[in-house]
């Protein structure tokens, strides 16, 4: 099982155990880590999922949809901005960042 | 899961919250971020660990998503957080005083409690026609009732929808989109009459057409006609009969407001709350679906109150009841949004457009991509926005922060919204 490890604004760390094929949204959701709120579940909607991935992250490139909705995140862009129900899990552990705030 | 190792600890001491739904364990979960440590029971008659229901109408029925994955939360989390979820009992009766009070399930299972939440959401509207309890009759609430639905459909050639709102709307195109005959029979002079202005209304009217959707407008259901115990069609005021393997009924829900009656709150179209998910009694505190809450748009204008049926609702309300359990101020300051995905056509409203005094038009309907954005007195106050997420993600954060965009320029789509936002806003020095 891949570990997430989801790390703060503050800097704070936060290990899961996640699964091949969920996202790293479902995997903070499920787990309660604070920092991604996700309120549309996953369906592109909401924008409150937003994270910072690491540099040798591999995730599938994004659609258009996920490109547009980033640009209405609560803490602006950055070139490593991505939104989690978009970042499916493989066998790789992984680090994000999550932002301040999602609203 | 009934988690009956919890049961030994004393009881009476921590938050009973009834209903176990998204509004439910947001409130248990912010209780526990908000640094509560006295139990948190959770309760609520469904089968399953809470779950998110908008995909029951959407990728759960094209079997894009299973039920377990809908999960919100992994039984770990209840464990680690100490939240005793308790599943398959049905709260038929409460009581209480200031001190905290006792809450009685169907099978006699007593809970007692010193704080208490009421998270019991709404049932579906049923209508009384006769054929109603015909098999292949539905509504869809639950994820039990999306199963039963889901297999329906599975089957099915003709289906008719009863009723033109967003649930009714989502079925319809997915179940045309997979190739079945489906028929949307509305009773009102449009679709979606509750929630957008009629440009939109128009829009999805003709946008459904386009995929072979038939909809009929004004439409008076009399009754449902079946064979062997099965619905067979519909039949119209007019004679008609509209022919149906499948019906579903989707007109509207009803708050839960059983316990809150016996409570003594005050109702009125759910159970009337104060902006901190306040009760009339001071005491209890109500979030989501069930709650009638003071309107919280930030521009004067508009009902008073309201009652809104939408996962940020749920999350919000949720998150504030909690922090009034615990003494702490908060206050409902979130703009409203909604969407709704009905096949290809993904709509997202920002804002009530409830008062509004002008409506500008943003893009071309038949384009299928555009918005309708609701102004009151000059001020923005809502859009309904059609494939058009940059538009919405632009007036949720001009309605969060109290900003405008001028209605003689909203219009202009070589304008892109979030620079007239920012430009305005530089302008008022916000």
């Amino acid at each position: 099982m891949p570990s997430v490890t989801y790390i703060s604004a503050s800097g704070s760390e936060t290990a899961v155990a996640g699964f091949a094929g969920d996202s790293v949204m479902e995997t903070a959701v499920r787990n309660g880590v604070p920092g991604i709120v996700a309120e549309c579940g996953g369906s592109l909607s909401c924008a409150t999922c937003h994270v910072f991935v690491c540099a040798d992250s591999d995730f599938a490139a994004m659609l258009e949809l996920e490109d547009d909705m980033l640009d209405g995140t609560a803490i602006d862009r950055e070139a490593n901005s991505r939104l989690s129900c978009q970042l499916k899990l493989g066998d790789a552990d992984i680090r994000v960042t999550t932002p301040e705030t999602q609203v | 899961m009934t988690g009956t190792a919890a049961s030994a600890r004393p009881t009476g001491l921590g938050t009973l919250i009834i209903g176990n739904c998204q509004a439910g364990v947001q409130l248990a979960s912010s209780l526990r971020e908000l640094g509560d440590t006295d139990p948190i029971v959770l309760v609520g008659e469904e089968p399953h660990a809470p779950y998110q229901r908008p995909p029951l109408s959407k990728a759960f029925l094209k079997g894009e998503v299973t039920a377990d994955s809908l999960t919100f939360r992994s039984h770990d989390f209840y464990r680690q957080h100490d939240i005793e979820l308790v599943t398959r009992e049905r709260i038929v009766s409460v009581s209480r005083t200031a001190a905290g009070g006792v809450a009685v399930a169907e099978s006699r299972r007593r809970f007692a409690f010193a704080r208490l939440a009421l998270t019991t959401g709404a049932v579906p509207r049923q209508i009384p026609f006769d054929g109603s309890e015909l098999e292949g009759v539905s509504y869809l609430r639950t994820a039990t009732d999306a199963a039963q639905l889901a297999q329906g459909l599975a089957g099915a050639r003709n289906l008719v929808v009863v009723g033109g709102g967003f649930i009714g709307l989502e079925v319809a195109a997915g179940a045309r989109a997979g190739g079945t005959t489906v028929t949307v029979l509305e009773a009102a002079p449009r679709l979606v009459g509750r929630a957008v202005s009629e440009q939109t209304s128009e829009f999805y009217l003709q946008a459904h057409r386009r995929r072979g959707i038939r909809v009929v407008l004004n439409a008076q259901v009399v009754r449902f006609l079946g064979e062997h115990d099965r619905v067979t069609g519909v039949e119209l005021g007019d004679g008609t009969v509209v022919p149906a393997d499948v019906v579903l009924i989707g007109v509207g829900v009803i708050p839960r407001t059983e316990l809150a009656e016996q409570l003594g709150l005050t109702l009125d179209n759910g159970i009337v709350v104060d902006g901190s998910a306040r009760c009339s009694d001071g005491l209890t505190v109500a979030a989501g679906d069930c709650a009638n809450l003071p309107n919280p748009s930030i521009t004067p204008g508009g009902v008073a109150r309201l009652r809104l049926e939408s996962v940020q609702n749920a999350v919000e309300q949720a998150k504030i009841a909690a922090a009034t359990l615990l003494g702490v101020a908060a206050e409902y300051s979130t703009v409203p949004w909604f969407w709704s995905d009905q096949a290809d056509l993904k709509l997202q409203i920002a804002g009530l457009s409830g008062g509004h005094d002008e409506i500008v038009l943003r893009g071309d309907p038949d384009s299928e991509k555009f918005s309708v954005l609701y102004y009151r007195a000059g001020q923005l106050i809502a859009a309904d926005c059609i494939n058009k997420p940059l538009d919405f993600i632009a007036v949720r954060g001009a309605l969060h922060h109290g900003q405008n965009v001028p209605a003689d320029l909203a219009g202009d789509v070589s304008l892109p919204l979030k620079k007239l936002v920012s430009a305005v806003a530089a302008l008022a020095g916000k």
